[in-house]
């Protein structure tokens, strides 16, 4: 084009304070057409991140390298599109699988897709690679890999180990700014129909939020408390600040 | 009691009313989630049909979720305005869906009745409606609420500045709220959901949004979205404007909330006594949304529409200066793409309207709906027409402390513009005195100058 006839906004510097899009500029009363682009790019990013898949061969050649005892799961739920209609078979194990009966463990970590499958691709490792080492000497714990769950179904995979606590590490909703973010549940001794107030909650692991790292404190913080007041929840406060601090 | 219905050679059975509404409703994935929705096309427009015989008298005697056991029915029976009923108590729900539309009933007409009508009501009527009945029926009611500035007025949409900030950070919601007072947005109110709800944080951020409405002489009002509870205990020492709550249609799922109808009226018993409006005193906001109760499973059975307009009645008992339901946030189980959010969105706004509520609309999606822009810049368009009170305004429609998408300031601009609407009369006139739009309702080209600016 010829002629950019976009106005822009003199109001730049406002864009120091937030990561809002402010001072975006217009052209008649419509956005400028970078901004429609990015906009529609952000929106692309993050409708792309609901349909990726569980990457369950690379997990499970990562827990196969480390040892770590792994089983992969599915949820009732059979497709992408089942799961987002259907949130009460994504809460629910298919046991149609060949499934090993284990001995039981202390800790189970279930790695599932959630809404962002490539969050948890990318940083479930991050995360248990800073933790598993300090886990070794005290607990026994395993790791589960399962396709289409939502948060609650940590707790049938935790009866079916028998496990005293659970940490599901999950892809969470995405959004423009962070389309690929993944969030830990964490439940101490979980059971079939708990709901979110036994619940512990990490969220914002990503890029431009929590690292791996101070993923792995914080859940090594909610393991550590969990085991010593037998409680997780609403009643067990997670101040991450002071944690990260620490 | 039970209903039944031929249509063609075959012969539909319904339980009982709330049956008839569930299976009469369009479809949508929350009412199937529920295991509620109709199990063919044909069974949903057998529906329809009982519906449209069902005498309006009949709504009266059946209740969908028991007075026993909850306050909200307790509230739409008791307070039901028997005398104005007497006019329509011969309608049957066709009957009412034909007057509403008739040409020489006029939207006071409709107001004059709207307490006649309980939610059940006017959840049926909305369901025998195309899209174009509903938009036709509400482009005649003008709801109007004052405390400030004057909203609701015909041939006035306003905007409610939504400067959200992940962390609450003072100067990244002063950054928005600037940049979307130059866009001419903020006249229904500048309303923050702060990332918690922490009530040192509310009252550091009522204050800075209270200094700037100050400073500049802003005729309008703030709101921080906090629990009604929290207001209730930051009153004394912050400059509290509206009192905001989220509600819905029964009891257990507003319990869920952690409210009741009690603490609502303290709530709005409290504001009142402050009175902090100039023109008026209409001090409640609230939020609603189809499939929040059956989200707390707390529906009773009852489809996901006739509970949004049950939160209504609870809405309109407080008498609000704003309600909006945020109609695409709560997820594809509950309205699965652009076309069941659009649907729901004109739904809401109809049964508000008809109820006497000063309705707007947060036109939004997620991003695991299967919804778009385009959806969003129908929707608006569609209640634009229909007379919508107000929408929301976020910068680039990307709210960066929900992870949602709204309407931005933009697209405030363009409805007024292609609507030919303006701003609430004294807020458009402090636009015109700070340079920002012109006589025409055009967005000046702003300068360094600038007020607004200048004292950044």
């Amino acid at each position: 084009m010829s002629k950019d006839l976009t106005i822009a906004n003199k109001w730049q510097q406002l864009k120091e304070h937030t990561k809002a899009r402010v001072a975006l500029g217009h052209v008649g009363t419509s956005l400028p057409l970078s901004e429609v682009l990015a906009l529609k790019h952000a929106h692309a990013m993050a409708k792309d991140a609901i349909v990726t898949k569980l990457d369950v061969e690379g997990l499970s050649q990562k827990c196969k390298a480390q040892e770590i005892p792994y089983q992969t799961f599915k949820s009732r739920a059979s497709d992408r599109l089942e799961y987002l209609k259907r949130p009460d078979l994504g809460r629910q194990l298919l046991f149609n699988t060949h499934l090993t009966k284990t001995e039981k463990v202390d800790i189970v970590f279930v790695i599932t897709d959630g809404l962002s499958a490539k969050a948890v691709n990318t940083y479930a490792f991050k995360v248990l690679n800073h933790l598993l080492p300090n886990l070794n000497e005290s607990y026994t714990f395993a790791v589960t890999l399962v396709e289409h769950g939502r948060v609650a179904i940590g707790d049938a995979v935790a009866e079916f180990y028998h496990a005293d606590f659970v940490a599901v590490c999950i892809g969470e909703r995405p959004g423009l700014s962070s389309p690929e973010s993944m969030g830990i549940y964490t439940t101490y001794h979980p059971k079939i129909g708990f709901t979110d107030e036994r619940r512990n909650c990490i969220s914002n692991i990503h890029a431009n939020g929590l690292s791996g790292k101070q993923g792995a404190q914080l859940l090594q913080y909610l393991i550590e408390k969990s085991f010593a007041l037998k409680i997780s929840g609403v009643t067990l406060k997670l101040e991450v600040g002071e944690i990260l601090k620490s | 009691m039970a209903y039944q219905f031929t249509l063609g050679k075959q012969n539909y059975l319904f339980d009982d009313l709330k049956s008839v509404l569930a299976k009469a409703s369009p479809l949508r994935s929350g009412d199937a989630l529920a295991g509620l929705a109709a199990a063919s096309n044909t069974e949903r427009i057998a529906a329809q049909y009982v519906l449209s015989e069902l005498p309006l008298k009949v709504f009266l005697n059946e209740a969908v979720v028991p007075y026993e056991l909850d306050e909200v029915t307790r509230l739409i029976i008791d307070t039901h305005d028997v005398k104005a009923f007497d006019n329509i108590s011969h309608f049957t729900v066709g009957d009412l869906r034909d007057w509403l539309l008739e040409n020489t009933t006029s939207g006071q007409n409709i107001l004059e009745v709207s307490k006649a009508l309980t939610p059940e009501m006017v959840a049926a009527v909305c369901k025998l409606m195309r899209n174009q009945d509903l938009i036709a029926v509400t482009s005649k009611i003008q709801v109007i609420t004052r405390f400030r500035n004057t909203v609701g007025l015909k041939g006035h949409v306003s905007v409610r500045l939504q400067p959200n900030h992940p962390t609450d950070d003072m100067k990244g919601i002063l950054a928005s709220t600037i940049d979307g007072l130059l866009y001419g947005c903020g006249d229904a109110v500048i309303g923050i959901n702060p990332a918690t709800d922490s009530p040192s944080v509310t009252i550091n951020l009522l204050q800075m949004l209270d200094d700037v409405r100050l400073k500049y002489e802003i005729p309008t009002q703030s709101c921080v979205l906090c629990h009604v509870t929290t207001a209730l205990q930051i009153m004394d020492k912050a400059p509290v404007d509206l009192v905001f709550q989220s509600i819905t249609g029964s009891q257990k799922a507003n319990s869920s909330f952690g409210i009741d109808l009690q603490v609502l009226k303290e709530a709005h018993d409290a504001t009142l006594a402050l009175a902090r409006g100039t023109i008026g005193n209409q001090c409640m906001y609230f939020e609603t949304g189809q499939g929040s109760a059956l989200s707390a499973n707390a529906h009773h059975g009852v489809d996901q529409q006739t509970m949004e307009a049950r939160a209504y009645a609870v809405a309109r008992h407080f008498d609000p200066f704003l309600v909006n339901s945020v109609v695409g946030f709560i997820g594809p189980e509950y309205l699965f793409d652009g076309k069941q959010i659009i649907r729901a969105g004109l739904e809401d706004h109809f049964c508000a309207k008809v109820m006497g509520l000063p309705m707007g609309m947060d036109v939004c999606y997620t991003n695991h709906a299967d919804a778009d822009q385009d959806d969003m810049d129908n929707l608006l368009t569609l209640l634009g027409v229909a007379g919508c009170n107000f929408f929301m305004g976020v910068p680039g429609t990307d709210d960066i402390m929900l992870n949602y998408q709204s309407t931005s300031f933009h697209d405030a601009l363009y409805l007024r513009k292609v609507l030919g609407k303006k701003p609430a009369p004294e807020f458009e006139a402090w636009l015109l005195k700070m340079g920002i739009i012109d006589e025409a309702g055009n967005k000046c080209n702003i300068d360094d100058a600038n007020k607004l600016l200048l004292k950044l």
